[in-house]
């Protein structure tokens, strides 16, 4: 089946590659530890981060950067708020 | 209160965890914050903060450490005759914080009401990401499937169980959340708690 498109998300990233070569990509992420979603029919694979890495990090209490948009599209980090003390607040409209 | 405690060297940072920034723009400009006001739609903070449910709150001190992990808050008592949270708790608790009256939580503490993610949880969450790549390739069906295999590997995951039913079809408020929650809250299992002392 080489030839056929197949899509990586990676990091939040979709990359098409050959589905060979995906194959590889989702083999190589799971025995590295990481969390791989895989659709065969979808051709689609998706590359998590591992509950031993996210763990390390929550554990140290060093609370862990993030950067997203605001309405406008306007990017914004919560290490541009160190010297402040911050509520963050996760909501949603469900 | 933002604006009375932001001279203190304080923000707040809210993140509308929503399948678009359309569905959570009439609450942000209804509140006219003065804060950052930020869209996640693809779960990036509830992947790195271990997030199953919303309302989430942390406090994050001046120096980015985490003094208050995951908890429970709402900012009014627009909930309270169903969570049976008062929105004072919170807000007296913050206000003492940031007026530096009182320390955060000790560390042992904190750590104690840390939850830390799972393999499980892990998996759930990249069965997430890629449904929720495929919702937006429109791939409706496929996404769904693995919206539901994200659930069943973490059922406490409200972020994902809940949050993904506007995807799905199914109403969020409606009946097949309330079953979801009964059956959740019959097998012993806390919704909301109060907050953490």
């Amino acid at each position: 089946m080489a030839g056929t498109k197949f899509t990586v998300i990676d990091g939040g990233r979709a990359a098409e590659v050959d589905e060979v070569e995906g194959a590889a990509v989702a083999k190589r992420a799971r025995a590295s530890g990481r969390p791989v979603a895989v659709d065969l029919d979808e051709r689609a694979a998706y590359l998590g981060v591992s509950a031993a890495e996210r763990a390390k990090a929550l554990a140290s209490l060093e609370a862990p950067d993030f950067t997203l948009p605001d309405l406008d599209g306007r990017r914004h980090s919560l290490s541009e708020h160190r010297g402040k003390k911050v509520l963050l607040v996760a909501y949603a409209s469900w | 209160m933002y604006d009375e405690l932001r001279e203190l060297g304080f923000t707040v940072i809210t993140v509308a965890i929503d399948q678009s920034a359309e569905d959570a723009r009439p609450w942000i400009e209804a509140a006219h914050p003065t804060h950052p006001s930020l869209i996640d739609t693809t779960h990036v903070l509830a992947d790195l903060y271990n997030i199953v449910n919303v309302p989430t709150i942390l406090w994050i001190d001046a120096r980015g450490r985490i003094v208050r992990p995951n908890d429970v808050a709402f900012g009014t008592d627009t909930f309270k005759h169903i969570t049976g949270l008062p929105a004072a708790t919170h807000l007296a608790a913050l206000r003492a914080w940031v007026r530096g009256e009182t320390t955060a939580l000790p560390e042992a503490r904190i750590r104690a009401l840390q939850s830390l993610p799972t393999d499980d949880d892990q998996q759930a969450r990249a069965e997430f990401g890629l449904g929720e790549w495929l919702f937006n390739q429109g791939r409706t069906e496929a996404a769904a499937r693995h919206f539901a295999k994200a659930g069943e590997l973490a059922p406490h995951d409200f972020t994902i169980r809940r949050g993904t039913m506007p995807m799905r079809g199914i109403d969020p408020m409606g009946r097949e959340f309330r079953e979801m929650l009964g059956a959740w809250v019959k097998a012993g299992n806390p919704y909301y708690r109060p907050l953490a002392e």
